[in-house]
């Protein structure tokens, strides 16, 4: 390795040698500051002839020694006088004024003109998409088929597996649940009413939304992200293919169109988790089971699941290209983007929800 | 410094297995401290790979790669990390941070140091972006911010924050205009004599190559083919020197 740093004070001379390189003087920094610090080398003449190499670093530390400006004295080779030269044109570093922090009412007021703001390009991107298909309609030959049967696969049938399995889980969780409550009252065969009701109705679609939100929704985002990020979307746009029919609009028309599908497909998993649960639990049998669902369940309850499915998908996907399109180019605002985008459609998935129970609340129960 | 005759960079046998695809077969190269190496070869001749070799990204297939006199591959984590903080690299792309702001990704690489004080720190940032020609306002500036040209001349900054002896660059000068190019190459000259700094460049621009590099590697069937002092191997007659040679631009050498 090269030789370290080294200061040595010769009669009455500051004498510098060695190799005075950030590299050099990171190992024993804390010994050549104390060696500089204290002003004991004030006034001396100071002899860097003997320096081997000398870096910015360096010549930044002893401009700093030498309190920004040149020593009365001073020997050096014109090589290191000129990495001494840059660092000492330099202006010393005006202090960066820390920004005043902001108050609960000012950050209340950003946060709420936020809001506002993502509501108004949230609704720019619903009208965008109506004029889209308005010119879809006249124009049938440039519908993104191709993108909305992949959006399809990706969206639809590669959820099939984990829909399948957490709604049969859940299935099987609340019947046993049910089960251990009803027995109680004697009331065992109320288990198809609860089943039916709760899960063709409320369960399945909320479920599957939370499940779709995860895991189509963020990816829907970060795929829009990142072609923001690398360009990709203005290189569409350059190429005059419109970026909101070609990448927008058959993710918002895939998941609106596949979400019903997988409700109805998580639905029945489930359903079947619980008959087999009433069967081991309160011994049941599925034909007595699916007899009685039909008289237990209008079919109003199904037509509700679907719709929410419905709409669902559709505020899922749209959430997600919202906020894909509001990614900024660089990997912090992608993770950022990315996240809201989950929480928001998951939360605007409950919310609906509850609007939906309101407005249904006549609707499909059965009269005893 | 164990005198200017000792290797920086030496590959001896080297291969480079990607996916089943050799991009380099049996590839030796040698450069000596102080010495400028411009990297030429065909597009796909797998110059940027020969960089991530240097860097340690890649593994080699068969052979070695060593720096400063000491296999990456095998060494200590400790001794790779102390290896690498002797050189520096600008990507091709910048590859600069994008959640941080020109400032802090300067910063960046001298914080990791963990002993200097956010004063010093300051100043060799500011110090770092004036030797590329920006100013200090730009260090407020994020990546995305940026023009393609400062992109590359933050990333140099940062490439040289650590003062590294070894410089990697990947087409420095691409999307620099020729006076950039030139006061680039005119920097970097005198970083080298300054500091002894040893410097390996993939470049496809005749001018810097002309102004800059002391040697001269060509790249062409995954091995070095040609590699020796500036004007010998451009006076050769590989058909890839006459090819660059010839390569529109007027430059006589």
């Amino acid at each position: 390795m090269s030789p370290s740093p080294r200061l040595q004070v010769e009669s009455g001379r500051v004498v510098l040698s060695g190799e005075w390189t950030l590299a050099a003087l990171v190992p024993q920094l804390r010994e050549v500051e104390a060696q500089l610090a204290g002003g004991r080398l004030a006034g001396l003449p100071w002899d860097l002839s003997s320096v081997s190499r000398l870096d910015s670093a360096a010549a930044v530390l002893l401009w700093r020694t030498w309190n920004e400006s040149w020593p009365r004295d001073l020997v050096v080779s014109e090589m290191h006088r000129r990495a001494l030269e840059r660092a000492a044109t330099m202006a010393p570093a005006a202090t960066v004024a820390a920004s005043p922090t902001s108050g609960p009412v000012v950050r209340l007021g950003y946060l709420v003109l936020a809001l506002l703001d993502n509501l108004r390009a949230l609704i720019i991107l619903y009208g965008q998409m109506l004029l889209d298909l308005g010119h879809l309609v006249l124009h049938p030959s440039e519908i993104p088929w191709r993108e909305i049967a992949a959006n399809i696969y990706k969206a639809g049938a590669m959820a099939l597996p984990v829909t399948a399995l957490v709604g049969f889980l859940i299935g099987v969780t609340i019947s046993y649940l049910s089960a251990l409550q009803l027995r109680n009252f004697g009331a065992d065969v109320f288990i198809v009413n609860i089943l039916g009701i709760s899960i063709i109705r409320e369960l399945g679609p909320v479920l599957v939304a939370v499940l779709v939100a995860g895991r189509s929704g963020s990816a829907m985002t970060a795929q829009i992200g990142v072609m923001r990020v690398t360009e990709e979307i203005d290189a569409l746009s350059a190429m005059g293919v419109s970026r909101s029919i070609r990448v927008v609009l058959p993710k918002l028309l895939a998941l609106t169109a596949v979400m019903p599908l997988l409700v109805l497909w998580a639905s029945a998993i489930a359903l079947l988790g619980g008959m087999v649960s009433a069967l081991l639990q309160l011994g049941i049998p599925f034909a007595y089971f699916v007899e009685n669902l039909q008289r237990a369940v209008p079919v109003a309850n199904l037509v509700i699941g679907l719709g929410k499915g419905l709409v669902f998908g559709f505020i899922i996907a749209w959430v997600a290209c919202h906020f894909g399109l509001r990614v900024k180019p660089n990997t912090e605002s992608l993770s950022a983007n990315t996240t809201t985008s989950v929480v928001t459609a998951i939360t605007l998935v409950i919310l609906v929800d509850a609007v939906f129970a309101i407005m249904t609340r006549n609707m499909g129960i059965p009269q005893l | 410094m164990n005198g200017a005759t000792s290797a920086v960079v030496e590959m001896r046998g080297l291969s480079t297995l990607i996916g089943d695809r050799y991009v380099h077969r049996d590839l030796d190269l040698r450069v000596m401290a102080g010495q400028i190496v411009g990297l030429i070869g065909g597009s796909g001749s797998g110059k940027t790979t020969l960089l991530r070799q240097i860097l340690g990204l890649l593994r080699p297939a068969a052979g070695s790669v060593n720096l400063f006199g000491e296999d990456l591959a095998v060494a200590h984590p400790v001794a790779q990390r102390a290896m690498l903080r002797r050189l520096g690299m600008l990507f091709q792309g910048g590859a600069l941070f994008s959640a941080l702001p020109v400032f802090d990704n300067i910063a960046f690489p001298l914080r990791e140091l963990k002993c200097l004080d956010d004063d010093w720190i300051r100043r060799l940032v500011h110090l770092k972006l004036a030797m590329v020609e920006l100013e200090p306002g730009h260090g407020k500036l994020m990546p995305a911010e940026l023009s393609g040209g400062m992109v590359k001349r933050v990333a140099l900054a940062r490439a040289l924050a650590l003062e590294p002896e070894l410089l990697l660059l990947d087409e420095p000068t691409a999307g620099l205009d020729p006076d950039r190019s030139r006061s680039f190459a005119d920097l970097l000259r005198e970083l080298q004599r300054e500091l002894g700094l040893t410097v390996i460049m993939v470049t496809h621009d005749l001018d810097t190559l002309a102004r800059l590099a002391t040697h001269v590697a060509v790249l062409a069937e995954q091995r070095i083919v040609e590699f020796g002092p500036l004007a010998d191997v451009m006076a050769g007659d590989h058909p890839l020197v006459a090819a660059f040679r010839g390569g529109g631009q007027t430059k006589v050498l």
